[in-house]
């Protein structure tokens, strides 16, 4: 994954609330056997108008996206955070998150900023004309008017989005402990240890 | 003498399988058994192939494809594949053909004697063992807890995460014991003991549990019932489902083809049986049910908790003392096409699914074909089909002669697979089209855009077939 210290640039001022994983990817998206061109799905129904904003010309590929409370609620499909990722969006700002979607979001490395809600609404009023500003590493989110606001995030998710660490490259880091595991199951249950193998 | 405090079985199988521990509880947990089908495999694999890593364990590791596979011919007289219309679901199934000989994964292919449900595989291959942890991206993974194995489902970054390490971030649950005491009356069977349970429990009283079913019901079910009760584990909001392994589930086990041998059987029998809950061991809640209480079930709505006995009557949304259950149960009405008070049994049913891997092995198919044979499906029931878990359920239904049974009641014999249980292969029921379905889902859509599913067990739907509605099968046998 790739490191997130800084993001910077447009933000969507989208502040709909209780946007649920069907408006950000239709089902329909579902069979795919791809990350990759999730993007073009992301929005769709939102995007039948001519006018919206993620396919206006100011807007269009903007690493931030601002949205009201509870978003990403409804199934877990991990489709959701995908579509994002392959829109460009790298930060959601919002006042709430669905604990799934934010799940989701930070294996794939979106960072997920939860300020309140009059935050929200000053930096929707200062992504119409100018860019946002995000910095994990002293958690702040600021704009090009002395604006200044402090979010909290999980020391551990942190860590990770900042280092470019995905969860599998940390757990394959403990691969001597996950090793020496194994071995102590060879010696005591040699039957969980022998799979397919055994096979004639 | 050092004592130990007594444990549950889940306690048991969860302490042999922590690799490590975390402070804030979360423990890095050892997977014994991967199971891979074709719908949230690919994304896995390609980022795999984008971060150049490997499979861990392909040897514990077992591929087949189930969702997407027409349950009609898949090769030609030639014996060349018939090609599969849908462009979308052939591209999944093209895709696990080609990755899991290319992460050099064991696969099990459509036209392979031994291809199948996933969840009927597993314990048929002798691959998902008691004691085990065994992972599928599918919720009804908990299936295989019916064998003592702590089973459950995972998303996509969960199989890529458990193909390169072999491990999941996992924290443990609470623990709830479900208890079914008595004896089953006649006609009655595990997936009405299931769909009891879920009718008790409602769709989210499992939430954040792992549930151990115990009790005299349990021990006397055969190991297909009791895959069968592990199953909807899910469906009442559970992680896992859990049955502790007796005699019988050795019985089972042994001689399969990915079973243990020799010197290794021995170590594992002597192990499994010491995984049953000590005397004194805690539970965190438990639930007790009188067997007296279960009757042939039947649901009436879109949840999989709305359950009625066949004898009983569609409910009145006023009825539920929660007011979101009001207004789920008048919508769900409203999408069933129900009247409140009507009788179950007065039901018209166009559709019969037998299959899914809830009620496909062989056990099933006997219990329905018990109830059609010298009997005909009613001309209202437009279509009948049975799907076999697993192409040996089929073979072994077919030397007992099952195939004819159903065949002349008016039933299709198809191929193995997922198939109408969510319809993403062609086999769907119409819109505003009711099906009597042995499946674990009558969500809204499931089983294709508009079906009216009523869960059942095989020898009810069987029932249903035979008489054109929702009928007790009591009155039959
Ligand atoms: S039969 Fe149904 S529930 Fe079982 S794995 Fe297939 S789709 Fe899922």
């Amino acid at each position: 994954m790739e490191p997130v210290t800084t993001i910077d640039g447009r933000a969507y001022p989208f502040g709909q609330k209780n946007v649920d994983t069907d408006v950000i990817i239709p089902s329909h998206w579902l069979k795919t056997i791809t990350r990759e061109g999730l993007g073009r799905g992301a929005f769709e129904s939102l995007r039948q108008d001519p006018d919206n904003l993620f396919d206006s010309a100011e807007f269009t590929g903007s690493p931030i996206l601002i949205a009201g409370d509870n978003f990403g609620c409804g199934s877990s499909r991990e489709h959701a955070a995908w579509a994002l990722l392959d829109l460009g969006v790298r930060a959601v700002i919002a006042p709430s998150f669905s604990d799934i979607f934010s799940g989701n979001a930070f294996k794939n490395g979106i960072l997920t900023v939860v300020l309140p809600q009059d935050a929200i609404d000053r930096l929707v009023e200062v992504a119409r004309t100018d860019p946002i500003h995000i910095d994990l590493d002293s958690q702040t989110v600021t704009t090009p008017f002395q604006d200044r606001f402090v979010f909290e995030i999980d020391a551990f998710r942190k860590e990770c989005l900042i280092g470019g660490l995905d969860e599998v490259g940390l757990t394959m880091a403990r691969g001597d402990a996950i090793s020496g595991f194994e071995d102590a199951v060879r010696a005591e249950r040699p039957f969980l240890a022998r799979g397919v193998e055994l096979a004639a | 003498m050092v004592t130990t405090k007594p444990r549950t079985l889940y306690q048991k199988i969860w302490d042999a399988h922590v690799v490590e521990r975390r402070d804030d509880g979360t423990c890095l947990v050892y997977i014994d058994r991967h199971l891979v089908h074709e719908v949230t495999s690919p994304q896995a694999f390609e980022a795999l192939r984008l971060a150049g890593r490997t499979v861990r364990r392909p040897d514990l590791t077992l591929a087949v494809p189930d969702h997407n596979l027409p349950t009609t011919a898949r090769r030609d007289a030639a014996g060349q594949r018939i090609p599969i219309a849908d462009g979308e679901s052939a591209a999944q199934l093209a895709a696990l053909e080609r990755n899991a000989p290319a992460f050099g994964i064991r696969y099990i292919g459509d036209a392979d004697r031994e291809q199948g449900i996933v969840h009927v595989v597993g314990p048929e291959q002798g691959f998902s063992l008691p004691g085990a942890t065994i992972v599928c991206g599918d919720s009804h993974t908990a299936c295989h807890g019916g064998l003592g194995a702590l089973a459950f489902g995972i998303g996509t970054s969960e199989v890529e995460h458990v193909l390169a390490t072999q491990t999941l971030l996992l924290k443990q649950s609470k623990s709830m014991e479900v208890r079914v005491e008595g004896e089953l009356a006649p006609g009655v069977s595990a997936k009405d003991v299931v769909l009891h349970i879920t009718g008790v429990l409602g769709a989210s009283g499992g939430t954040g549990y792992v549930i151990e079913y115990t009790g005299s019901v349990i021990r006397a079910l055969s190991i297909e019932g009791r895959l069968t009760v592990s199953n909807m584990a899910i469906e009442h909001g559970a992680r896992a489902g859990l049955i502790a392994p007796d005699a019988k589930t050795i019985v089972y086990v042994k001689g399969r083809p990915y079973a243990p041998k020799g010197d290794d059987w021995d170590k594992a029998v002597a192990w499994w049986q010491s995984l049953a809950t000590d005397a004194g061991a805690q539970y965190d809640k438990v639930v007790v049910i009188d067997a007296a209480d279960i009757a042939p079930s039947v649901t009436w709505g879109t949840s999989p908790e709305d359950v009625v006995p066949i004898s009983g009557q569609v409910p009145a949304p006023d009825s539920f003392a929660d007011a979101s259950k009001r207004d789920a149960a008048a919508k769900s009405l409203a999408y069933m096409g129900l009247e409140p008070g009507q009788p179950m049994t007065s039901v018209e049913i166009q559709n019969v699914f037998i299959g899914s891997c809830t009620n496909s092995r062989i056990e099933d198919l006997r219990a329905a074909a018990t109830v059609l044979r010298g009997r005909r499906k009613a001309d209202s029931v437009k279509w009948a089909i049975v799907v076999p878990g697993s192409g040996l359920v089929k073979a072994m239904a077919e030397a007992e002669g099952l195939d004819r049974v159903f065949v002349e009641a008016g039933f299709e014999w198809r191929e193995p697979g997922c198939s109408a249980c969510l319809g993403m292969n062609p086999d769907k029921v119409p819109a505003g089209e009711r099906c009597a379905s042995t499946s674990n889902r009558n969500f809204v859509g499931r089983q294709g855009p508009g079906a009216r599913t009523h869960l059942v067990s095989p020898a009810m739907a069987a029932a249903a077939a035979v008489m054109g509605h929702l009928t007790d099968v009591r009155d039959l046998i």
